[in-house]
């Protein structure tokens, strides 16, 4: 099966233009550029997909052996990007899928001459001289409740997704996939995300880089999203005044001024 | 008296009574609901509590309100749950029902509630996100033990699946022994996805010098009962094999021997017995209620041979009679169980012609032979057999 397909692939914008590749962090799916996407579509060629194992990708793509670590998932991305004949390309990633796109860059240096973080962190544990903003015994807690499945992982309780006449703006085709992720498949992607350190490949990035730090992020606190900025080559930090992890969603208006910026 | 009441009390104040009684009420319902109820910006930092929440956490309104974010409160796990699942939710749908958290007390213990969560907006006043708990403290513990339960059933199921596995390689060969003139391969399939004991067998063994005997049968049903008869059957047949030289006698006792057996399995069984002859080979076959065997010569079409012979285990004084025919450099003979010819896909069975066909086309190695009646026989069902499938494929050689 060819990627496209594998990964539910979203085009959007015209087809000769530079094309902008949306990769969605741990938890949802593609849908979580919904209010972000669609605004770049007049100037880029839009890509939006699903990683294995999440949203509407094709239940063969995820393999939990190649899926446990974000190699698994950047080799995904540098495939799709390479059958879809992409360069010169704008990844965007969220949360994880910005250390994602730096693997995928790393492994295939022309793929992307842009990348645009999105709440990123290369470590989330605290280290000695380093804030990752989760103490080792937390993030341990965090996958032994996964591995338990007592918290809304489970099947059971993954969130229903209902439709919703007081927000048409998320139109029909939103369906049950969003957010509702196989409870095996959080709980080793959980794993591949909460325990990985990147640090050491930010200053192998060579490529400009923008970095979106909302003022309040439990998940990638500020002092995360300034190592990062600080670690890269060509790092630039722009803070959104925005709280939580999803600013994407929380606040697309200012995430899009602050893309458009670095993209011009 | 009623004119005089209303004399007394006139109807404005009785409304306003009623009004501040309603009001008490709600207050009093909010504050000490038997559920805890916590209201929050949308951006998660709590606005206000009710007293049941207070009480169940040991958090104090006051020193929450303004402050703190409703995440802070959640164990570590549904911390990065809520930003990274419910936040997404309430922006997206506006409301999240039975999530399973954990509330830290101000004690540090941990309380498990399930959480209905709903952004009210409009109604000229800021949005809001409003969040009803409940305490799901057994639940929670009720839950744990369906997962130990959960767990206890598929590490069961996997010990289950392994020893299938190990009791099927031990009664499948696998890989045929080595005979000088002789290219010996076979290839076993069990049905479905595998995880269970099949019926089919095979065994290739050697009875004196240039004297080999090549065993292939299928005990009827599957499971632990059909494997411990396929043990029994291939112990038999060496035993027989060691005393008696003609394969039809070898099946003949064999028949006695499954009759008296407790089990009251029968068996269709094929008995090939390959003597050195010059550079060729004498066979003498010996058929059991089995598929006749297919020979190809190297020069000809393929067809099958042997005597039809009566199912073993089932019948006293069985019908079984040897056929003879000879193995030169070259010429293929191909045994195999019914899962081949019964392979089905819809209502079309996979039958002798389609069996002939193939084999005239695959004019190779004994190996190729039979991976490519294999290969074929799964692609007309789709890789998905119903029946286990075994095959064996000799070919002389100079």
């Amino acid at each position: 099966m060819e990627a496209a397909r594998r990964h539910n692939v979203v085009l959007s914008g015209p087809p000769d233009r530079r094309p902008m590749v949306f990769a969605h962090g741990f938890g949802c799916d593609q849908n979580m550029w919904r209010f972000v996407a669609p605004e770049f579509a007049d100037d880029f060629r839009v890509v939006c997909f699903d990683h294995a194992g999440a949203g509407g990708a094709h239940p063969a793509a995820y393999d939990p052996e190649r899926h446990a670590s974000l190699q698994g998932y950047a080799d995904d991305v540098v495939a799709l990007c390479r059958e879809l004949g992409l360069e010169d390309a704008v990844f965007v990633g969220h949360s994880v899928s910005a250390m994602i796109g730096v693997l995928a860059h790393l492994a295939a240096p022309g793929l992307f001459s842009q990348i645009v973080m999105v709440c990123p962190s290369p470590r989330y544990i605290d280290d000695d001289d380093y804030t990752g903003g989760f103490a080792e015994a937390e993030i341990h807690e965090l996958l032994d409740s996964l591995d338990s499945n007592y918290l809304g992982w489970s099947s059971a309780m993954a969130p229903v997704i209902m439709g919703n006449p007081d927000r048409p703006q998320l139109g029909h085709e939103l369906t049950a996939s969003f957010c509702r992720t196989d409870p095996d498949v959080a709980r080793r992607f959980a794993r591949a995300t909460f325990l990985s350190d990147h640090r050491a490949e930010l200053p192998r990035v060579t490529v400009p880089t923008l970095v979106l730090q909302c003022t309040q992020d439990a998940i990638a606190p500020v002092a995360v999203g300034e190592y990062v900025a600080r670690s890269l080559p060509d790092g630039r930090l722009a803070m959104l005044d925005a709280s939580g992890h999803c600013p994407n969603l929380s606040a697309p208006d200012a995430t899009v001024r602050a893309m458009r910026r670095f993209v011009a | 008296m009623s004119e005089r009441r209303v004399a007394v009390h006139p109807r404005r104040p009785v409304e306003e009574d009623q009004a501040a009684a309603a009001a008490r009420e709600a207050s009093t319902l909010f504050e000490r609901a038997p559920c805890g109820f916590v209201l929050t910006s949308p951006d998660g930092v709590i606005g206000r509590v009710n007293q049941t929440f207070e009480r169940w956490t040991g958090h104090r309104g006051s020193a929450l309100v303004g402050q703190t974010r409703f995440a802070d409160l959640l164990s570590v796990g549904g911390r990065i749950y809520y930003e990274t699942h419910l936040a997404p939710l309430l922006r997206m749908q506006g409301s999240a029902r039975e999530i399973a958290l954990e509330l830290v007390r101000a004690d540090g213990q941990r309380l498990p509630v399930l959480a209905n969560l709903e952004l009210d907006s409009g109604h000229g006043r800021p949005d809001t996100v409003q969040i009803a708990l409940m305490d799901a403290t057994e639940r929670r513990q009720y839950e744990r033990e369906l997962m130990l339960e959960k767990t206890r059933a598929e590490e069961s199921e996997r010990r289950a699946r392994e020893l299938a596995r190990t009791l099927q390689r031990t009664l499948i060969p696998p890989t045929p022994a080595e005979i000088p003139g002789l290219d010996v391969a076979a290839v076993y399939r069990p049905a479905g996805l595998g995880d269970e004991v099949g019926g089919d067998f095979y065994d290739v063994f050697q009875v004196g010098p240039g004297d080999w005997i090549v065993a292939l049968g299928d005990i009827c049903g599957k499971g632990v009962e059909a494997a411990v008869v396929s043990s029994f059957v291939r112990f038999t047949l060496r035993a027989s094999a060691a005393r008696l030289l003609d394969p039809a006698e070898i099946l003949a006792e064999l028949n006695r021997a499954l009759l008296v057996h407790e089990s009251e399995r029968f068996a269709t069984v094929l008995v090939v017995r390959l003597t050195r002859s010059g550079d060729a080979w004498e066979v003498t076959t010996g058929i059991g209620g089995h598929p006749l065997p297919v020979l190809r010569p190297a020069e000809g079409p393929a067809r099958t041979f042997g005597t039809p012979g009566t199912l073993i285990g089932a019948f006293e004084g069985p019908d079984l009679v040897d056929s003879r025919s000879r193995l030169g450099p070259g010429d293929s003979i191909v045994l195999y169980t019914d899962g081949v010819t019964e392979g089905r896909r819809g209502r079309t069975m996979y039958g002798d012609e389609r069996l002939l066909r193939l084999l005239d086309l695959h004019r190779d190695s004994a190996a190729e032979t039979a991976q490519g009646l294999l290969d074929d026989v799964l692609d007309f069902q789709d890789g998905r057999p119903r029946d286990d499938i075994a095959v064996v494929a000799l070919r002389g050689t100079s």
